[in-house]
Formats: C-alpha cells, sequence, structure tokens
C-alpha cells in the first residue's frame, strides 16, 4: 500500500523529463492558437460592431457629461450651495454663468445644455436660447445677479438653480427615472409621473404583453406544422420546409405592406366579409393599426423561427416511441401528452425564447402596421434615437429590454435548462 | 396448428403500400398458444410490415388477423393488448427506468402498490433490480434491451412481439440476449412472435420458424425440419450453409431422382423433394457437414473426384473447398478427428454423400 501511495504522488514525466502536465498544456496550447487565430477576425468584427457600441448605449443612459462642459465654472462655483437653500446662489456664480454662457454663444454649444435639461423641465431650452442671444451684448456689468435676472426672469427663480444643481453631476439617473415614468422632484426624492403622463411604463408592458401573445400563437401555429414536416417523407417534407421559408426571401417591407392591404379597412378580407354579408358595410373589423394587427402580422413573420427549432427536435422522435406507448395501452391523446410533447420541449422552448427575444425587440413590423395603439417600446427608441434626439433615453430604454431579455434568458435556464435547447 | 389451439391467426392477409405492388401476398399463418414463432427473412421480405399489421401499426389491405379467434382489423393498437419490443428498444428517454416500465400500468389506472410490485418484479426477471432509478441513457445496450423486454411483459399481455431486437448488440452480447429471451418465454410460457433476418438467431430461440421472401411465407416449420429438409431452394440456401448443384433431371424413380449437372459434369442421384418429372430443371442442395471425404469405394451412391483448393482451419473442423462436378465453390467441413482425411491444397480426393442429403428442390436462378 506505502509503495502504491508513493508512486501516486510521484510526477509523471515524458521521455525527456519534463512533467507529464506541463508536456500536455504545451501540446494543447498549439490547438488552442489556431484556434484563436481562426476565431479573431469575428471576433475583432463583433467587439467593434456589438459589444462596443452596447457598451457605449450603456455610458450613454447615465452620461452626463455635458454639463461639466458647457458649465465648468458655474458647476464648480455651485458645489458650495445646498439643493435646499432658499436663496439665489452667490454673486460669483452668476459671474460664473455669465462667463460660461459667453464661451458657449460663440461655440454655439450651449443650447445643447438647454436641450439636455429641457428634458427635465419644459422652457430650459427657450430660456437657453434667449439668454444665449442676448448674452453677447453684456458687458461687465455691476451686478451679474441683477444683469441675468434682467435678461429673463427664470434665473431669479430658485428652481431654475436647483435644476441645474441637480443635473450638474457627470452622471445622471434622470433618463431612467424618465424611462419608468418617474422623476425627480426639486428636492430630490423621487415620484411618478401622473398617469396620463405615463407612457413608458405601459410600453413596456404591452411589448411584452404582445411579444407573449406572439409566442404562444406561433407555438399554437407552428407545432401542427412542425408535426407534419417530421413524419411525412423526406422529399415532401424538404418542399415543405421551402414553403416555410419561402417568406424569408421576401423582402419583409414588403410583406408587412401587403397585410396591411389585407387588413386595412376597405381592405381584401374585410371586403369579402362584406361581400358574403358576414359583416354590415358600416362594421368593417379594426385589424390594422392597433395590437391585432401588430400581433398579426408578427406572428406570421416569425412564425418560421418556431417551426424550424421543433421541426429539428421533431425529426429526432422516432415513431417507435409513440408505438410503444400505444402497444402498452395509451390512447393516441395519452401518448401524445406523456411521450410526445415531453421529448418536444427542448424544440418549443428554443423556438419560444427565440420568438419573444425577435418580438421584443421588433421595430418595423409594429411601425408599420401598429398605429397608435401597437407600436412597441422598439418604435419610441426609434423615435427617441432619430426624431427628439433624446439619445440618453433611447440609451436608457435599449438598455432596460436588454436587461428585461436577460433576466427572462436566466429564468428560462433556470427552468428548462439552457443545455435542452435545440436550434436544430 | 388447429385453430382451436391458435392465439393469432393471418386469414389472407394481403398488403400493399403504393397501390402497384404488394408486400406481402397472402399470407396464412396460425401462431399457437405458448409458441415462439420467428419470421425470418432478408429485408423487404415482408416481415416487419407482418407484424406491424399484427401490432396495429398498419392496416392490412386485404384479410383478416384473429386474435383469440376475434377479428382485430379495427381495433386500435392500444386495445389490443399486445406487448412489443421495438429495433431500438424505444425506451421513453424522459423517464426512469421504473417510470418506463409503470407506464403501461398507468395507463390501466392500476393502482400504486400493484405497480410498483410489478414493476420490482419486473426489474428482477432481467436481473435490474438496482436500476429502477436510472435513465435509460445511463444503462448499456444490454441493460436498454432488458429493460424494453421487462416493460413488454409487465402488463401480462397475451402476445409479445418483437422486432429485431437484438439487432444493435454487438455479437457476444447478441447471443446471451437471445439464450436470456428465450428463457424468460419458456419459464413464463410466453407467445412470441419475433422478427429478424439473422438465421442463427431464428434456429437458437423458436419454436417454429416462417421464412419469408418476396412477401411470402416459403416455409414454416421447426428448425431443425427447416435445416434438415428444406422443401425449396431459398430455404436450403438462407439457412445454413449449402452446396448447390444445378441440372435437369434424367430419371424418376419414385424417391429419388437421377440429374444430370450442367455442362454433362455428372450424373448425382438425389431425394425427390420439390421436382417435377423427367425433363424438369432442379437445384440440388447438399449441406457441407453431410459429404465424406474418401468413403470406401461403392458405399455411397454419389462419389466423385474433387481437387482441393483451399483449407481453412477453424479448430474443430477444416473448411476445405473442393471444385467438384465442375463447381468450384463446394465447401466440405472435415471433422478435426484422429482419422481426418489427410488433404494438401491442390490434392485430389474422393467426396461421396448419399442420396438422403441430397436434395432435389425448384430450380432457382
Amino acid at each position: 500500500m506505502a509503495t502504491a501511495e508513493a508512486e501516486n504522488n510521484e510526477v509523471i514525466t515524458t521521455a525527456d523529463g519534463v512533467p507529464l502536465k506541463e508536456s500536455l498544456k504545451k501540446a494543447l496550447w498549439q490547438r488552442k492558437k489556431t484556434a484563436l487565430l481562426l476565431v479573431a477576425p469575428l471576433f475583432l468584427f463583433v467587439l467593434i460592431t456589438f459589444l462596443i457600441p452596447i457598451f457605449d448605449m450603456l455610458i450613454r443612459s447615465v452620461d452626463n457629461s455635458i454639463a461639466g462642459e458647457q458649465f465648468p465654472g458655474v458647476v464648480v462655483e455651485l458645489s458650495d450651495w445646498a439643493l435646499d437653500s432658499t436663496e439665489l446662489p452667490d454673486e460669483a456664480t452668476f459671474q460664473a454663468l455669465i462667463q460660461d454662457f459667453k464661451v458657449g454663444a460663440k461655440e454655439k454649444t450651449i443650447s445643447r445644455l438647454g436641450r439636455r435639461l429641457n428634458y427635465e423641465k419644459s422652457g430650459m431650452s427657450g430660456l437657453f436660447r434667449k439668454t444665449a442671444r442676448k448674452i453677447k451684448k453684456l458687458e461687465s456689468p455691476e451686478s451679474a445677479t441683477a444683469a441675468m435676472i434682467a435678461i429673463d426672469k427664470k434665473w431669479g427663480n430658485i428652481e431654475t438653480w436647483r435644476l441645474i444643481k441637480r443635473e450638474s453631476g457627470k452622471y445622471s439617473s434622470s433618463y431612467y427615472l424618465a424611462a419608468f415614468d418617474a422623476k425627480k422632484n426639486s428636492d430630490g426624492s423621487f415620484s411618478m409621473k401622473s398617469e396620463e403622463q405615463q407612457v413608458y411604463l405601459n410600453l413596456f408592458w404591452r411589448t411584452i404583453r404582445l411579444s407573449f401573445t406572439i409566442t404562444f400563437l406561433t407555438i399554437i401555429l407552428g407545432y401542427p406544422i412542425a408535426y407534419l414536416l417530421s413524419t411525412v417523407k423526406t422529399k415532401t417534407s424538404n418542399m415543405l420546409i421551402i414553403l416555410v421559408l419561402l417568406p424569408f426571401w421576401t423582402s419583409l417591407l414588403v410583406r408587412t405592406s401587403s397585410w396591411i392591404a389585407l387588413l386595412q379597412k376597405e381592405g381584401v378580407i374585410n371586403d369579402i366579409l362584406v361581400g358574403l354579408g358576414l359583416l354590415g358595410d358600416d362594421n368593417r373589423l379594426a385589424m390594422i393599426h392597433n395590437e391585432a394587427g401588430t400581433v398579426i402580422a408578427m406572428t406570421h413573420i416569425l412564425l418560421p423561427f418556431m417551426v424550424l427549432p421543433l421541426f429539428s427536435v421533431m425529426k429526432t422522435i422516432p415513431p417507435s416511441w409513440v408505438r410503444a406507448a400505444r402497444s402498452m395501452g395509451a390512447t393516441p391523446f395519452t401518448a401524445f401528452v406523456r411521450i410526445y410533447l415531453p421529448n418536444t420541449v427542448a424544440g418549443i422552448g428554443a423556438g419560444g425564447i427565440l420568438v419573444f427575444i425577435l418580438a421584443i425587440g421588433y421595430y418595423i413590423t409594429p411601425a408599420l402596421v401598429g398605429g397608435t395603439k401597437g407600436t412597441l417600446i422598439s418604435n419610441f427608441i426609434a423615435y427617441h434615437v432619430s426624431t427628439s434626439l433624446n439619445w440618453g433615453l433611447a440609451a436608457a430604454l435599449g438598455t432596460i429590454l436588454l436587461l428585461l431579455v436577460l433576466a427572462l434568458y436566466i429564468l428560462y435556464d433556470k427552468v428548462v435548462g439552457i443545455n435542452n435547447m435545440k436550434l436544430g | 396448428m388447429s385453430s382451436d389451439n391458435s392465439l393469432v391467426r393471418f386469414v389472407d392477409i394481403q398488403k400493399s403500400y403504393d397501390g402497384v405492388s404488394l408486400v406481402v401476398k397472402s399470407l396464412n399463418l396460425d401462431v399457437a398458444h405458448g409458441e415462439f414463432l420467428t419470421m425470418l427473412g432478408p429485408s423487404g421480405s415482408g416481415k416487419t410490415t407482418c407484424l406491424m399489421m399484427l401490432a396495429g401499426f398498419e392496416p392490412a389491405t386485404h384479410g383478416e388477423i384473429y386474435l383469440k379467434d376475434n377479428p382485430i382489423n379495427r381495433v386500435p393498437p392500444h386495445k389490443r393488448g399486445i406487448g412489443m419490443v421495438f429495433q431500438n428498444y424505444a425506451l421513453f428517454p424522459h423517464m426512469t427506468v421504473a417510470e418506463n416500465l409503470a407506464f403501461p400500468l398507468q395507463v390501466r389506472d392500476m393502482d400504486k402498490s400493484e405497480q410498483k410490485q410489478r414493476v420490482d418484479r419486473a426489474l428482477d426477471m432481467v436481473q435490474l433490480g438496482p436500476f429502477g432509478d436510472r435513465r435509460p441513457a445511463q444503462l448499456s445496450g444490454g441493460q436498454q434491451q432488458r429493460v424494453a423486454v421487462a416493460r413488454s411483459l409487465v402488463f401480462d399481455p397475451d402476445l409479445v412481439l418483437m422486432d429485431e431486437p437484438l439487432g444493435a448488440l454487438d455479437k457476444n452480447l447478441r447471443e446471451q440476449m437471445q439464450y436470456e429471451i428465450k428463457h424468460i418465454s419458456e419459464n413464463l410460457g410466453l407467445t412470441v412472435v419475433y422478427v429478424t433476418h439473422d438465421q442463427s438467431e431464428a434456429l437458437t430461440m423458436s419454436n417454429r420458424i416462417a421464412v419469408f421472401d418476396d412477401g411470402i411465407i416459403q416455409q414454416c416449420a421447426p428448425p431443425e425440419v427447416l435445416y434438415e429438409k428444406p422443401e425449396n431452394a431459398f430455404c436450403a440456401n438462407f439457412i445454413g450453409e449449402n452446396n448447390r448443384f444445378l441440372g435437369k433431371v434424367s430419371e424418376d424413380n419414385g424417391d429419388t431422382v437421377k440429374v444430370e449437372i450442367d455442362n454433362n459434369a455428372g450424373t448425382v442421384i438425389a431425394k425427390k423433394v420439390n421436382v417435377g418429372g423427367v425433363g424438369d430443371r432442379s437445384t440440388l442442395s447438399l449441406r457441407p457437414e453431410r459429404v465424406t471425404v474418401n468413403p470406401e469405394p461403392g458405399s455411397l451412391p454419389n462419389i466423385f473426384n474433387g481437387v482441393a483448393e483451399e483449407l481453412i482451419y477453424l479448430g474443430d473442423h477444416i473448411r476445405t473447398r473442393f471444385t467438384v462436378l465442375g463447381h468450384d465453390d463446394f465447401i466440405v467441413k472435415i471433422p478435426n478427428s484422429a482419422n481426418h482425411a489427410q488433404l494438401e491444397e491442390g490434392g485430389t480426393a474422393n467426396i461421396g454423400w448419399t442420396a438422403e442429403d441430397c436434395r432435389a428442390l425448384d430450380p432457382s436462378d
């Protein structure tokens, strides 16, 4: 026994005396190096075009460096001034304000800060533009405070200064608050916006609700098709798969537009229903520019993403499983529920998570057929990126969406297990 | 086989998949209570189709199948009460071994304690007592096979069907499982219909073998009869090793015929089994172990001179390939006994056989 243990503890070496483990490591490193080289181009591509922009988005959603850039003097002077102070900031602050404004007006960049502050309180953009216009004529006044209040009496309003003080930090939570329909009060506490002002919570809820509906519908519609595909002869199933994939070969825009032609009030489906007398002419169904339109069009577009994973899983289920169950006395229904269905869960999960993640971030289709009631969160992100130019809010909304997807992914992993997912 | 004792009866069964050709052409077969019947044949011979029709997964195109004298063509599979073992076992991967075994009992609403008792008994029967909590994927091929057998028996079916159940196992395990299944079926007095394309498997296990070819049962007989007394050239050739001569009948003596081997190679006296009259063509079939090397002259009706082309030493016997009567593929198994004939490759020897052992069968190509 003792000798055996001693032998076990001895380091095993290769013929030239190098420990076996090191030799193995060296040999494997060569293989790893090749693998890394093969992956490198794609990794760089993904890093530059995907990971860095996502990181940038995360930064943007909290970034508030604009205050420090445009109001360098004011920010310094305000650091002594307390947020709950009942008096206006001191003369030095107002002098710094004039100084910062003169620089900012000359470089024509000061209005950016105005726009930024306008997200928090309307009227700020106007105040900044007006002040920038008039500041050029201001020549070293006796009292900077009086001079600024003369330009606009909002400079004499303590709320204006509280806002500037509050948003003078390098980072700000205000975009996230806005994304959750909350706001910062002047004393620094948070509160929800009034019901009629709430936009995004409803939108998030609608996005999740519609995505679940669409996922559910694709399962209901896709399951029988996938079953059929997996049971017919290979030749037939190849042809049917082409039919399933056919929508991919048509432009997304064309497909979505054709839904408009079909679903609108004067569209094909309504015309047929009216023509058959099933529907009164003044009772035409509203199937588009609302949630129904979004659900119908997106279910159609995302269906292949459900069918293919289901098909690939079902193909691996030999017919003998159900037959075995039948021979043991199970009715067709029992055999399906107890044997077939449990073995397709991996496909349902894979298809479900794929469709859900695609649906939750979908943009074009809800934009075209959703109207005001059927648009999703991504449409608002696009609006803030390209129209309102509130990139911070767009970034915050995008980040929340990303976290939502990650949370669902983790939940799925916990419940079903990500290793059970089969994408084909 | 009288119909009183038969459990299964196929009556004039025909089956076509495409409406153009028949996969099974007029099948009539009885399976008796307690019988182990094997359907043996090359792939595409219709044997698996017959099994699927019996299990209820394929409808018969014509004819009727009776189970205990009740027609079952319109009875769905789950009401037939037939146990089945599939080619790749068809164990349910999402259930443990015990759950797999309990499944047929659950769908019968048997109470829990009875279920457990039966599952345990079935597991013990196949020596897998401690494996109840494992998943099928955690078992070896042979163990999975045992589970599949146990599962097909756990609900006491009248009849068990097995569709090439040992096809996926390696040779040693396959032979071991053949005996195990044979013993289980004997101990429980099961009625088994077994499908295989492996003739040694069929010979080992069966009470009776139905040899299928081209949608027809060529011969249905106990193993020894099938081997010793094949009724046609296909059976003679498909079961066991077989030397063949083709020729024409030149003389009909009632029990025996004289057959002139093609190319005027010689005349052989053979037992008349399945051949027409004088002038008809015939295939002669002769088992390699029934040939005597260097017999006493005149002791056998058929003695010919042969050239030993090849000698293969196989321990218990020496497999020798001769050229005889113009055929260079004539195999003789010479037992490795103290006084066995000493031969060399290229040497000549007389070889002979009785008329009884040489069967004149239908002409084949």
